[in-house]
């Protein structure tokens, strides 16, 4: 534990109040309290070239407008329990990531939902200090979740282990076992690619072949581009061992989405590129989902994205904790959402909850070809004594987060 | 859409045998119709002989379904075509359609039923709906993603759940104002009264719950406490309780649990689970016969009803319908 020391305790102290507020709520009538709910989205923007697809283009409100939607959710909750909430929206570049975030918490801001890379969103929790609790909506590294965690830090985001295990159960469902993976040469893309030979060995796949695919940068469209794609894709993906499935590992989008139809053998793309997992895209409608989607398109006039739908889910398990402790109290609500009693519905099918060994909020992983929703994982079959949606990602006993723990 | 002149798909061979138990049967058999959410039809299902006995086009995506307390008028929500579309129950023929806001899922119709209750999830409101002069009288604001909507037997109240502020919504019927709330488990979708009056059960489907509300407190509702279910070799997180029926005595509850693919047996006196009813996959929505011999539920996942024999507590039948049934009501005697 680095920053932060002695919170553990004081969470153990918030959760007593979370017991007495829950005692006062137990009997159901909603006793107006009053409780002032400052929120905060911080965004990071990083200098990146265009991505490779323009459906993959940044919006000016990427996060914002889902944090959004789930700020007028809570206040049309909060109007029947005399809960006050508001809701600022920042953008900054990694320079200013800092001074940004402690500007908003001089403001009054206590809950934080960041969307960062993991070593600015570490820059800005020890920033705001350990009375502010951040949500992290955007990176994926397995070391925020591991040594790096912090008590004030909590994962709305999955892990790159969590999106890792979603493919592998599904492949490993098909009997698709023999795996070809293609990883970037930037770090990100290594992290993820590690994450599949983890994933690989915990169910059992077998990666038969692999191959780096190096970022010699320059842009990555160019008009009739697809030509020079149609002769290069082949050839590199020539002569590999047998296997099922190609497995792309490019976070940095440099080569993932060229793979499908050019590879030399007829096998499908998973990963990066072909059947991605997300936590959420524009045409999931199952459990509810259409009307969320529907109240998300009137309100930014564009489909939703994983990061709107990150933003909205913390900015909820925000309006969640506050609405059943009856307090704006950053500790006291942290205490609650980590503890036994929280529980979210989230247009997934099945309650969201959070591991109370590292803050990870549990969630299925919806499985698409950005047209449709394949399949959603975990998978059957893949059980765990706690929760089938432990099967995916970093488990208590592996866990070397200590944080929550002292 | 062709729904005007509806289309009838007959059974002819069922409804010779409707015909021929009719005229030897002094009862008259009554009609259980099933929304079909996928296929965009009705099945109509004759309760004596349990077989289909025609399957009509009803709009697109039709969910809630009721019928009118004279048994001539079927509502069903076309939830695609933002409009509650009317059929006369004998000839199936497409009347009229109600106003009902944008996304109408669930209704409920007062006991006299001139009075429609819709709620629209994507706008937050419940909308009042005529259904003589065929306006709307009043929009409550309510919760977000209004769903459940129950009239509590006196006619003051109609409840209405909201399945992400997770509150049960009592409005009074005189002044369209919101007088009580509730918090429940997550994902509140359904509510209904012990027909005393005294008791509300509200079942929370991502909760994993139905709430028991004191309807009947000195000082307004009170949440008295919540029934869970446990069913040995189900994952929890499918015991998802939806759709909910009681006997008119009071004694029992019905829940459907979704994916569970079981119907909860609830003794009301005790608060306790005695049964679980297996019936057929992803049951949704519950109806008795007017005489509660037999209780109905829909499998949107099976395609098909099961029908519930009610003093033996045990399914005794299934019926193939549409694709993909929804809601379900029976004509009254």
């Amino acid at each position: 534990m680095k920053s932060g020391a002695g919170c553990a305790c004081e969470v153990l102290k918030s959760l007593l109040l979370v017991l007495a507020s829950l005692f006062l709520l137990a009997n159901g009538s909603l006793t107006v309290q009053a409780a002032d709910v400052q929120t905060g989205i911080l965004r990071v923007d990083y200098t990146t070239i265009a991505p490779i697809s323009r459906y993959d283009r940044f919006f000016d409100d990427l996060g914002f407008a889902g944090g959004t939607l789930g700020n007028e959710d809570n206040l049309t909750t909060g109007a029947f329990l005399g809960h006050q909430y508001s809701l600022k929206t920042q953008s900054t570049t990694p320079d200013g990531a800092v001074e940004a975030g402690r500007a908003m918490v001089q403001e009054g801001i206590r809950f934080l939902v960041v969307l960062a890379r993991a070593e600015d969103l570490l820059k800005i929790v020890d920033a705001v200090g350990p009375d502010t609790l951040v949500f992290n909506a955007a990176a994926p590294d397995n070391d925020l979740r591991q040594t790096a965690c912090r008590a004030n830090l909590i994962h709305i985001a999955p892990s790159r282990a969590m999106l890792a295990d979603a493919i592998a159960q599904y492949l490993v469902w098909k009997k698709w076992t023999r795996w070809f993976l293609i990883e970037g040469s930037n770090p990100d893309d290594q992290k993820l690619a590690e994450a599949y030979r983890r994933a690989a060995q915990k169910f059992g796949a077998r990666i038969v072949e692999e191959r780096v695919y190096e970022d010699t940068g320059g842009s990555r469209r160019a008009d009739s581009g697809h030509v020079l794609v149609q002769r290069q894709m082949p050839i590199f993906t020539q002569n590999a061992a047998e296997h099922d499935v190609v497995i792309a590992a490019d976070e940095s989008d440099v080569f993932a989405l060229y793979l499908p139809y050019h590879t030399w053998d007829a096998r499908p793309v998973a990963g990066s590129a072909g059947l991605q997992p997300l936590t959420f895209h524009a045409a999931h409608e199952a459990w509810g989902a259409t009307q969320f989607q529907r109240r998300f398109e009137k309100l930014s006039g564009r489909p939703i994205r994983a990061e709107d739908y990150n933003a909205w889910l913390a900015v909820r398990v925000i309006g969640e904790g506050v609405t059943r402790t009856g307090t704006a109290d950053a500790k006291t609500v942290e205490a609650y959402i980590l503890s036994d009693a929280f529980e979210l519905a989230a247009f997934k099918g099945q309650k969201v909850t959070f591991r109370s060994w590292n803050g990870q909020l549990r969630q299925p992983i919806l499985l698409t070809d950005n047209k449709i929703t394949i399949a959603v994982s975990p998978q059957e079959g893949f059980l765990h004594h706690r929760s089938p949606l432990d099967s995916m990602g970093l488990d208590e006993p592996e866990s070397g987060c200590t944080a929550f723990t002292k | 859409m062709g729904l005007p002149t509806a289309k009838l798909r007959t059974f002819s061979t069922s409804l010779l045998l409707a015909t021929c138990l009719a005229t030897t049967s002094p009862a008259l058999a009554n009609k259980a119709f099933v929304s079909n959410e996928r296929g965009n039809t009705v099945t109509v299902v004759d309760t004596e002989t349990w077989e289909a006995l025609a399957e009509f086009e009803a709009g697109n995506r039709p969910r809630g379904i009721g019928v009118s307390p004279d048994g001539k008028h079927l509502y069903v929500c076309a939830s695609d075509d933002d409009s509650i579309k009317v059929f006369d129950t004998t000839t199936y023929e497409f009347l009229w359609s109600l106003p009902s806001g944008p996304d109408p899922e669930l209704f409920v119709l007062s006991p006299d039923g001139h009075t429609l209750y819709v709620s629209n999830e994507d706008d937050n409101l419940v909308t009042v709906v005529d259904t003589l002069k065929k306006t709307i009288i009043a929009e409550v604001p309510v919760g977000v993603e209004p769903e459940g909507m129950a009239v509590s037997p006196d006619q003051k109240y109609v409840i209405n759940t909201s399945e992400t502020t997770n509150m049960a919504h009592f409005i009074r019927t005189d002044t369209y104002k919101i007088e009580h709330n509730i918090l429940v488990d997550q994902r509140p979708r359904y509510a209904r009264y012990t027909n005393d009056g005294q008791t509300l059960f509200v079942s929370s489907e991502i909760g994993g719950t139905v709430s028991v509300i004191n309807a009947g407190g000195e000082t307004g509702p009170v949440l008295e406490g919540k029934i869970s279910f446990e069913v040995p070799g189900v994952q929890a997180e499918w015991l998802q309780p939806v759709g909910m029926r009681i006997t008119s005595d009071n004694q029992w509850l019905f829940v459907a649990l979704g994916p569970a693919n079981r119907v909860a047996v609830i003794n009301i006196p005790n608060r306790e689970v005695e049964k679980y009813i297996l019936v057929g996959q992803r049951v949704w929505q519950l109806e008795f016969t007017p005489d509660e011999k037999y209780l109905l539920t829909t499998n949107g996942n099976s395609n098909d009803i099961t029908v519930i024999d009610v003093a033996a507590q045990e399914a005794i039948k299934s019926i193939q319908v549409g694709q993909q049934p929804w809601g379900v009501v029976v004509t009254p005697d």
